[in-house]
């Protein structure tokens, strides 16, 4: 399996990978204090900087570092919230049919029909905005997708010959679910989380650069923006390195998780 | 070249690019230099199984590749000019002028936002061979040939107001609209009902020889290419088995793959008497699929004995796959009574016991998607074992060895999946799954209709095989007539819901007959020449002396 | 045309449906949640009388349904209540507004819906081919960035570095003339033409492509037809359902894009208006800007719907 995997692949395996390590380890290789102001405003970047210092003067990389840390660990829980909830109701509402499916997909088409960050902001107003809700709004209002999905693709496999015969055979709905069509499931929800993080990230900094997510003096991508946006005016782009993260991170993940979609085609192309 | 000869194809070699799921992408060849002629106004038959590369040949006449195949060698001529050294302007002037194509699937081919009558004439027209109102003059006179209701009218409808064997003879007559040299016939009739098909073929033979254009048909069914063809060729594998003319290939094949296609079906099977205590006796039952309003299955009553197999045939529509849902428990019936093996099975599957399911298994028609993907055909067969003997390990690995053993399948297929085996193959895993049961009947639904005729062959010699010596009883649901002749033991003949005709083999076989069966019998191809025009002649005596 | 008469009446009735239990999603998601709107507006160190009185005040005490009937009655009136900071009304603070908002999100559509189209249809004219590629490539890339970082590059490098353009849309004066409204959102319709035009080429490119592979597109290749012809008479018309589809579904994105570009160029439309409400915890402001995003959102979706059951032809022309 690792000898076939594609260089895109490949590359972007590596990079999730390491901004994941980079997250984990932030304490101990951010080279000063997270809060610590140790230069004046908007240094150019230096052998003590490496990407210069911020809008108060803290050192950049240490933001960066730190700012990865708070993004990645928020998008990764409500990724986690999204698909448990998403995937565990889809499953359900497949297999049981009748009322749960239509009271269920009707209530998603009802939040869909909002734009989630609008949905977002309507909620935001009127919640404090901690890091606990922020995971619970972000998780649960996108957890509306992964409902669809994992309905769409475990109703196509429940009408199947292999399911029924399952089930003539008296098997109980545990085995249906787990043994039969949770196997068959799988890849194109593991491709579909990778996009669900992806869209977390982007979602939780668009809020951070809206001031309604994580509030300073804790760093994030999207908040880093927001304190060094004037700097722009100046022709200062520490606003810009957020950019380059996000988009690293977000690409290398969506190279994975087309690789991991392709070999689902592929393998549906073997059995014709 | 004589002045006759219109096709002329010499070392035909066509290949494509394929991009397997853990290997680089890389080119294979699917036609390995093939030679035929056509001359004007005769028809070539292309023949056979799936892979044999026969509707690419047929497409490679208009210089034409599907999805990423491509011709890589050889000539092809057609009226003296080498089309596949043509200029792409020469080649578009061929394609829907001089030859034309039909496709198997009308229904797909015809654009579904256009008039039938645009589509029609559009090829004749743009090729500048009539004005478009004489194009449509002629379409209205091949409507009109073909048999079509309304001749004049139908070319306003649109193509899904039509039906699928309407709509597959519109198909022949926009290929004949533009008076093409030669016509190129896919399949045309296999996805048709056999009494739609006769109907269609007729129309097709018809307008082959009123307006004298040659032709080239393709099909798997050597039957039905008996009844059109001059001259046959038999493909395996992209190349040629045999090449002659129609009378020779059928009455004496010198290939043995030829021989075995000739004498398919023709499984001899002695009918058994019926056993005063039936297995399975279904009384009264009528039932309707909820949310709507019609009854599919119309009081049928039918008994099966033990050991034995019941045939039940019909067409698409005649409800004889909800009989197998009714049966299985999956639509419980709204009236009438289930017995088997002496007991009143429950209307539905959840209130069954447990060896209720166990002694009534099922084979599906698809066995690619009756098997899951993701389990080994060891887990696939051992599941029964474990689900309704509780075996385990070795003595479970043991019985999947005989099971394998049964279905003329080695040891080494134990820890294969389901994509690695062949279609036939796969079928006789699912046969194995349903044997591990023990069961005391199996329903077969449409069991070999998805398979090459010589592998279906393979699967029914196998299940009588196993009858005998499981004396387990079939209820065996088809719509191929051949089949039936070679399995049934009794037959129930279902039309519209209800069965019209039910009894021995030997008492549904021979006259005098209703209507229906009279129909469906007499509309089966048979492996002779002629059969066609005797079928055509017999049916116009008996409209005449009605 | 009973059966299209009939489905597009349940469609439209359906979105109003739609929209009105979203209003009431929107009004009980206000009110609901666990957060006291007169404790954020006051803060945590409000005398409880100073919140009983600010409670009364708002109508807080009624109970919810009545509320939420005077408050729908006030909307359908076109009256969208008062803004809890400023005391103004709303509905006559978000007219200019929304025209702003309008406007942008116009010129964005205007221009990267004939260049997406454009752009899809010359990825399947090139499949495969170098062409297609780099618009897959930037595709990917471009959905891998949020909106506003898109536009902070563009405004760095465009608006500030090489001065070919106005960094930020301040100076936008709804009464302005034309072209100087033009050059002041130059900057942002770039930006949302980027961000959607990704996606919609893409989403053009894969409808395209699923209609070219059909088997009556064989046909027509069969019948000596021309390329051009092919997709003109073939193609095309079977075209139109999706890829109105895909359009819809990105002008329904754009409408959100626009919230934070808005906020980026500080451009007086209706996101940011949402957006500097949400802070200061405005809720009767937030509730109508929610309102409005969600009815343009199910709007363009119900229009999707309809040209597809316009142009079904199976729909059209029943058996």
């Amino acid at each position: 399996m690792i000898k076939t995997i594609p260089m895109a692949a490949a590359v972007g395996l590596f990079f999730t990978i390491l901004y994941f390590l980079m997250a984990i380890l932030a304490p101990w290789i951010a080279p000063y204090g997270v809060a610590e102001v140790v230069g004046d405003v908007w240094e150019p970047s230096s052998a003590d900087y490496w990407l210069g210092t911020d809008n108060i003067g803290r050192d950049l990389l240490t933001r960066m570092i730190y700012g990865g840390r708070t993004t990645i660990f928020i998008a990764t829980v409500a990724t986690f919230i999204s698909f448990t909830t998403g995937s565990i109701l889809g499953f359900l509402a497949a297999v049981m049919g009748g009322w749960v499916d239509q009271v269920l997909s009707r209530f998603v088409d009802l939040i869909m029909s909002i734009p989630p960050l609008i949905f977002a902001l309507v909620v935001l107003s009127v919640m404090p905005v901690t890091v606990p809700v922020l995971v619970l709004v972000m998780g649960f209002l996108d957890s509306t997708r992964v409902f669809r999905l994992s309905r769409a693709v475990a109703a196509d496999i429940n009408v199947m010959d292999f399911v029924e015969a399952a089930k003539l055979r008296g098997e109980g709905r545990g085995w249906v679910i787990f043994r039969e069509i949770l196997p068959n499931a799988l890849s194109p929800l593991v491709a579909e989380m990778g996009l669900r993080f992806i869209f977390m990230v982007l979602f939780i900094s668009t809020l951070s650069f809206l001031g309604l997510g994580i509030q300073p003096p804790a760093a994030d991508w999207g908040g880093i923006v927001k304190e060094n946006a004037d700097g722009i005016n100046y022709g200062i782009g520490a606003a810009l390195y957020p950019a380059i993260a996000i988009a690293t991170l977000a690409i290398s993940v969506n190279l994975v998780a087309d690789w991991i979609l392709n070999r689902t085609t592929s393998l549906k192309g073997g059995r014709g | 070249m004589s002045s006759d000869t219109l096709v002329k194809v010499r070392g035909l070699k066509i290949g494509a690019t394929v991009y397997p799921p853990d290997a680089a992408p890389h080119d294979i060849d699917i036609v390995h230099g093939v030679d035929f002629e056509l001359e004007r106004g005769k028809v070539l038959g292309l023949i056979g199984e799936s892979g044999a590369g026969k509707s690419t040949i047929g497409l490679a006449t208009m210089a034409y590749g599907r999805g990423g195949v491509k011709i890589t060698g050889g000539e092809v001529w057609i009226n003296g000019r080498d089309i596949l050294k043509s200029r792409l302007r020469d080649v578009r002037r061929l394609r829907g002028g001089e030859v034309t194509y039909v496709s198997q699937s009308a229904a797909a081919s015809f654009n579904p936002a256009k008039k039938i009558m645009d589509q029609v004439v559009e090829a004749s027209v743009e090729h500048g061979k009539f004005s478009r109102r004489k194009a449509e003059k002629r379409a209205v006179e091949l409507f009109r040939k073909l048999g079509l209701p309304e001749p004049d009218k139908i070319g306003n409808r649109y193509p899904h107001q039509v039906s699928g064997g309407q709509l597959q003879r519109c198909m022949t007559a926009l290929a004949l609209c533009p008076e093409p040299e030669l016509v190129v016939f896919d399949e045309p009739t296999t996805a048709l009902d056999v009494t739609t098909q006769i109907d269609v073929l007729m129309a097709i033979k018809e307008a082959i020889r009123d307006t004298g254009v040659a032709a080239i048909y393709i099909t798997h069914d050597l039957a039905v290419v008996a009844q059109v063809s001059d001259d046959i060729m038999v493909l395996k594998m992209g190349e040629k088995v045999e090449y002659g003319t129609a009378e020779q290939i059928i009455n004496a094949p010198r290939e043995e793959y030829t021989k075995a296609l000739v004498s398919v079906r023709s499984i001899e099977h002695e009918e058994k008497v019926p056993s005063p205590e039936p297995v399975l006796r279904c009384q009264n039952i009528t039932a309707r699929y909820t949310g709507t309003n019609f009854d599919v299955l119309h009081n049928v009553s039918v008994d099966l004995s033990p050991g034995q197999t019941l045939a039940v045939v019909g067409e698409s529509g005649s409800g004889k796959s909800t009989l197998a849902r009714v049966i299985t428990g999956l639509l419980p019936p709204s009236t009438g009574r289930i017995e088997f093996a002496g007991r009143t099975l429950a209307p539905d599957l959840p209130s069954r016991s447990r060896e209720d399911l166990r002694e009534l298994q099922m084979i599906y028609q698809m066995a690619d998607v009756a098997m899951n993907p993701r389990q080994t055909v060891g887990t696939i067969i051992g599941r029964p074992l474990e689900f309704y003997f509780g075996m385990r390990g070795e003595k479970k690995r043991k019985r999947i060895q005989e099971l394998l053993d049964q279905i003329e399948m080695g040891a080494g297929f134990i820890d294969r999946y389901p994509a690695e085996l062949s279609g036939g193959q796969k079928q006789r895993v699912c046969i194995a799954r349903a044997l591990a049961a023990d069961p005391k009947l199996i329903i077969c639904d449409e069991v070999t209709s998805a398979l090459d005729p010589l592998v279906a062959d393979g699967i029914l010699k196998l299940l009588l095989n196993l009858q005998k010596v499981e004396n387990v009883a079939y209820l065996f649901i088809t719509h191929d007539l051949a089949t039936v002749r070679a399995i049934a033991d009794s037959i129930a003949v279902m039309y519209q819901g209800k069965v019209v005709r039910y009894g021995t083999k030997s008492e549904v076989m021979s006259p005098p007959f209703d209507d229906y069966t009279d129909l469906l019998l007499s509309s089966v191809p048979e492996m002779k020449l002629g059969w066609l025009e005797e079928v055509i002649a017999n049916r116009k005596m008996e409209s005449a002396g009605n | 045309m009973s059966p299209v008469i009939r489905l597009l009446a349940q469609r439209i009735s359906l979105g109003l449906l739609l929209l009105f239990f979203v209003s009431v999603l929107i009004f009980a998601g206000t009110i609901i949640l666990p957060g006291d709107v007169a404790q954020s507006i006051l803060g945590q160190s409000a005398t409880p009388e100073a919140l009983a009185n600010l409670r009364r005040e708002m109508g807080l005490n009624d109970p919810p349904v009545q509320r939420y009937f005077a408050w729908l009655g006030g909307v359908l009136q076109g009256d969208l209540g008062t803004s809890l900071t400023s005391g103004r009304d709303i509905a006559s603070s978000m007219g200019s507004r929304l025209q702003n908002t309008l406007f942008l999100a116009f010129w964005a559509a205007l221009i990267s819906v004939p260049l997406a189209i454009f752009l899809g249809l010359l990825a399947v004219r090139y499949r495969d081919r170098w062409p297609d590629k780099l618009i897959s490539g930037v595709t990917l890339a471009s959905i891998s960035v949020p909106e506003f970082l898109i536009a902070y590059v563009v405004m760095f490098f465009l608006g500030v570095k090489f001065r070919l353009l106005n960094p930020t849309a301040i100076g936008f004066r709804p009464d302005a003339d034309i072209f100087a409204k033009l050059e002041m959102i130059a900057l942002p319709v770039l930006v949302l033409t980027l961000v959607i035009l990704a996606h919609m080429m893409r989403m053009t490119r894969a409808a395209i492509l699923n209609v070219m592979q059909s088997a009556y597109i064989e046909t027509a290749e069969l019948k000596g037809l021309t390329m051009f012809k092919i997709i003109w008479r073939h193609a095309f018309p079977n075209s139109i359902a999706p890829v109105v589809n895909v359009v819809m579904l990105n002008l329904a994105y754009l409408v959100v894009g626009v919230v934070v570009i808005e906020v980026v160029f500080v451009y007086p439309g209706m996101g940011q208006y949402l957006v500097d409400h949400v802070s200061k915890r405005d809720v009767p402001v937030v509730q109508a800007c929610g309102l409005v995003f969600a009815a343009v959102y199910i709007g363009l979706n119900l229009v999707a719907d309809i040209v597809s059951i316009l142009t079904n032809p199976r729909l059209r022309h029943p058996k």
